[in-house]
């Protein structure tokens, strides 16, 4: 049944979607690293030769004013939009064009600019449907309907690790909430944690710090450096906020128009004339 | 107590259908030995729609077509097997049901497979158009009886089994379908109707579980159609209309979208309607309509108005039961996979703008994203 | 000849679809929901012709138009209106609601009768008598006057809308509420009022159709309205929903397809499948129909 599935999919991917890239791995010594990448709409270019590469264990800045373009990089990095141009490797594994499942298990997971959450489950749910995909808690329909072993030592397991991410994260007592009714700031941290169950190498978080207060998001740095440190992340981050972005990131790019017009290491690259230029005008 | 309280709803219906079945043995009037066939018919119908209504957040308006098929499939089969077998042998009822059930399944992977791809209304339109179409072919082919309907077997003696077999099915329905959504397939399903974006970068395989949910779904109403083609000794097409699927919806929303709030209304309704109908007849049967229809579009206005707000907050029947018995309102008693219809993100969003050009699509992009299609929400 | 014949009947049995279609894609297009009540306007309309035609069908006519914008009025202000801003299921529901209590409110008022009002051979009994009975030949070629009629009222009435919709302020308002409810608030358009007018004229046409099919000699019962309306809703998916040519188009199409299908004898029975099935496979090839809008949703 499940491999009849994938021969439809397949068929419909191919004929309809028109879902024409060739995969290609190549060499890398990145964790990201993307060739050209870049993606237009009708005349209009949001993306355009993107180039990033992200060492292991780095926290990588995507910074430029709005509508440069930002969030349609992520997009393009998750699946949600498939590139017209480029291509984009994780640890040299060709990822371009695959759905936005697929990405995911291959390893970036994503947060929301606005958050989205599984709003009418609990807080400890949404974590357990980030986690349902690795194979340790694999576990079949069959299983689960009728009840088999497999299926209370799985979901057992599953709770456990939920648990332990949740505490990272403080939001332990939290669990049996509905997610919507956490406070903004804890939304956001779920959203993180939901990001992390899919056991990613790669963590994009988009704007992780809008509509925080200083308190809150000093906090958020501190998480971010915990996360990178005892999950052994690499992570891309979009940031409006300038002390944020050079309190915590090793490198940046900075994005205007869809092109990129300055990549780096922070300092170098704020004080980039051309940055200057985008950010305050002239 | 934990565990009776986990499972009340199979002990009540197991309890219920033990005892009428002890009841059915000693003899009971046919039109109760009816009603509850009816009535175990509806309880699945509802319980497996509200998989896809509920669990699914999508809408499906064809739920009747799926019975449909499963209750041709089913009927020919017994009446084919009625020669050998006999037509209300246990194993020729059981054989109907899986007949009916697989083939009802089938076509919910056939009309789903497409229609779940696209986000919005879409499964609510495609399930619109495959009820009618199910209903015209059978009714005009030979193979079915056409016109003047299937002929089946109906079980005439023993009456009792039928609703002995109907109210296991009942069971099953339940079983199947609570513990799909209690379990990590379950919580994917749910994931999708909360937010369907962030269940793709969550890693969920969305078109994998719809289809699933829906299928599923399809089953049941399949079973359902089965048991229905026992308890009628010819089977028409015109019962399975648009107005049948619809009133099945009706039911699962005045349930509130939850497995037990489906069972509960299921078994009102049905039995309101049946004994309304038989007591006052003729023109009553006309203002019960009308009835019926004032309540549902109160109730909904009542549960779902903005303006109103405020007022369901302070009286509603949680606080009143909360005042009654001094029920603290613990967080760790809160109900997960909150299925409050009010809720339910259904996906009315094709989002088309009304619009007088005629557009020529010249945008150039191949990337023809069709599954990100839809609205800002 | 034949060809001919069929064309036109399915141009004019079309053109009826099309009207309906009108209806929802325009509700769909602004208010966001899908107006199940709305095939039962159309059996409104037949029900006010069969009342008001024993005074004058001139009369019948104007009254059942009016009197079905009020009810198409009337609906919105009472049953959705509340629900505006709750859940779209709420308000699909509602319409179900709606279109269950003017089905079971015809059944009571008019009883189980059903009518087989002749508007037409009131209008023009010059037409209507023997031999011809309606059927006007012009050389070869002949054509029923009822047929005749629709085609020019849908000709008027489309050409009318497009016009309105384009050219007029409450027609471009209707264009701005609907890509966008906030901004055109925001831009000093009272987007209640435009929702009123949308279902009134929705409705109108409604009407209008339930005329043009009792033109036909048709039968009028309470349920008459549930089949063309949910075919009318397939031929607006078609065309496009929330297109208004989308709408025509995708009405002419499905009227087409069904005169000419039943024209077919081995195929006829048939007609309600080929239809739906073209309904289904539209959405796979062109989900978004004939000539709707793609849009991208903002992740």
């Amino acid at each position: 049944m499940a491999k009849l599935f994938d021969k439809i999919k397949s068929f419909v991917d191919k004929k309809i979607l028109k879902n024409t890239h060739k995969r290609e791995n190549i060499q890398s010594d990145f964790v990201l690293e993307t060739r050209g990448l870049g993606i237009s709409f009708g005349g209009l270019k949001a993306a355009q030769n993107v180039n990033l590469r992200i060492k292991k264990n780095e926290i990588y800045g995507l910074i430029g004013p709005n509508g440069a373009g930002k969030t349609t990089v992520f997009n393009l990095l998750t699946g949600v939009y498939q590139p017209t141009e480029g291509a984009f490797y994780l640890n040299g594994e060709d990822l371009t064009a695959l759905p936005q499942d697929k990405i995911n298990h291959k390893g970036i997971a994503r947060t929301f600019q606005n958050i989205r959450l599984f709003n009418n489950m609990t807080v400890i749910r949404n974590v357990m449907v980030g986690l349902a995909n690795q194979p340790e808690y694999n576990c079949s329909l069959f299983e689960s309907i009728f009840r088999l072993p497999r299926h209370f030592k799985v979901e057992k397991a599953m709770r456990q690790r939920a648990k332990e991410i949740l505490r990272i994260f403080d939001l332990e007592d939290e669990r049996n909430n509905l997610a919507c009714n956490l406070p903004y700031g804890k939304q956001r941290k779920l959203e993180i944690a939901r990001a992390l169950a899919t056991n990613p190498k790669l963590l994009l978080l988009d704007e992780p710090a809008a509509g925080m207060n200083p308190n809150e998001t000093e906090d958020l740095v501190n998480t971010i450096k915990t996360i990178r440190d005892n999950f052994d992340m690499t992570i891309l981050l979009i940031e409006h906020d300038m002390k944020f972005v050079s309190g915590l990131c090793d490198e940046i790019t900075v994005l205007n128009f869809g092109t990129v017009l300055a990549e780096g290491d922070t300092k170098t690259a704020l004080n980039n004339p051309d940055v200057i230029k985008a950010y305050i005008g002239g | 107590m934990k565990i009776v309280k986990k499972n009340l709803n199979y002990i009540i219906i197991g309890s219920v259908a033990f005892i009428m079945m002890i009841l059915g043995i000693v003899g009971l009037p046919l039109s109760i030995t009816e009603l509850l066939e009816k009535i175990a018919i509806a309880i699945i119908l509802a319980v497996s729609l509200n998989m896809v209504v509920g669990f699914l957040g999508e809408l499906s308006l064809g739920h009747a077509g799926f019975m449909c098929i499963g209750a041709y499939m089913g009927g020919k089969l017994a009446a084919l097997l009625s020669s050998s077998l006999g037509g209300t042998n246990i194993l020729t009822v059981i054989l109907a049901l899986i007949v009916g059930g697989l083939c009802a399944g089938i076509c919910g992977f056939i009309v789903g497979l497409p229609a779940l791809r696209l986000r919005g209304d879409y499964l609510a339109i495609v399930t619109l158009a495959f009820g009618e179409i199910v209903k015209n072919i059978v009714e005009n082919s030979d193979f079915f009886g056409g016109q003047t309907g299937l002929k089946s077997p109906q079980f005439i003696k023993n009456r009792f089994i039928l609703f002995t077999i109907g109210f296991l099915v009942v069971l099953l329905t339940i079983f199947v379908i609570q513990n799909i959504i209690k379990s990590k397939h379950g919580r994917a399903i749910t994931a999708i109707r909360d937010n369907e974006i962030a269940a793709k970068a969550t890693g969920i395989n969305v078109t994998k579980y719809k289809l699933m949910g829906f299928v599923v779904s399809a089953v049941f109403a399949g079973l359902a159609g089965a048991l229905y083609s026992f308890t009628c000794s010819n089977i028409q097409a015109i019962t399975f209309d648009y107005n049948y699927s619809i009133e099945i919806l009706v039911i699962v929303v005045l349930g509130g979208m939850t497995v037990n709030g489906s069972i509960i209304s299921a078994t009102l309704i049905t039995a309101l309607n049946t004994i309304l109908q038989t007591k006052l007849g003729g023109s009553f049967a006309v203002a019960k309509d009308l009835i019926y229809a004032l309540i549902l579009i109160l109730v909904v206005i009542y549960k779902n108005a903005p303006a109103l707000k405020d007022f369901r907050e302070k009286y509603n029947l949680g606080n009143l039961w909360r005042k009654i018995f001094k029920h603290k309102n613990d967080p760790s008693t809160v109900r997960d996979d909150a299925t409050r219809w009010d809720v339910v993100p259904t996906k009315i969003s094709m989002d088309e703008v009304l619009s007088t050009e005629i557009i020529v699509d010249n945008t150039g992009d191949n990337s023809a994203d069709i599954g990100e299609r839809g609205g800002n929400k | 000849m034949e060809f001919l014949n069929t064309f036109i009947n399915g141009l004019s049995v079309g053109g009826v679809y099309a009207m309906i279609a009108l209806g929802y894609t325009m509700v769909y297009g602004i208010a966001k929901m899908l107006n199940f009540a709305h095939g039962d306007i159309i059996m409104v309309g037949a029900y006010l012709i069969v009342l008001f035609l024993p005074i004058n069908p001139i009369v019948a006519i104007i009254a059942a138009i009016i009197l079905c914008a009020i009810l198409g009025i009337f609906i919105e202000k009472i049953a959705y209106k509340p629900l505006r801003g709750a859940s779209p299921l709420a308000v699909l529901i509602t319409a179900i609601g709606v279109s269950y209590l003017l089905q079971s409110l015809a059944q009571i008022i008019a009883g189980p009768n059903t009518y087989y009002p002749d508007p037409l051979s009131k209008l023009f009994p010059e037409f209507m008598g023997e031999p011809t009975y309606g059927i006007i030949t012009i050389g070869s070629f002949s054509i029923k006057l009822s047929t005749l009629i629709t085609l020019i009222c849908v000709a008027i009435v489309m050409t009318a809308l497009t016009l309105f919709v384009k050219y007029t302020r409450t027609g471009r308002a209707m264009v701005a509420v609907s890509e966008d409810k906030g901004a055109a608030q925001l831009m000093g358009i009272n987007v209640n009022h435009i929702i009123m007018i949308t279902f009134a004229i929705g409705s109108a046409l409604a009407a209008l159709a339930s005329i043009l099919t009792t033109f036909d000699a048709s039968k009028v019962s309470t349920t008459m309205g549930s089949l063309p309306g949910i075919k009318a809703f397939a031929a607006a998916v078609i065309g496009g929903i929330g297109s208004i040519p989308g709408a025509m188009l995708g009405g002419i199409i499905l009227g087409l397809v069904e005169c000419f299908a039943q024209a077919v004898p081995a195929i006829a029975p048939y007609t309600v499948t080929i239809e739906f099935s073209l309904l289904i496979i539209m959405l796979l090839v062109k989900p978004t129909g004939i000539l709707g809008k793609k849009r991208r949703e903002k992740v």
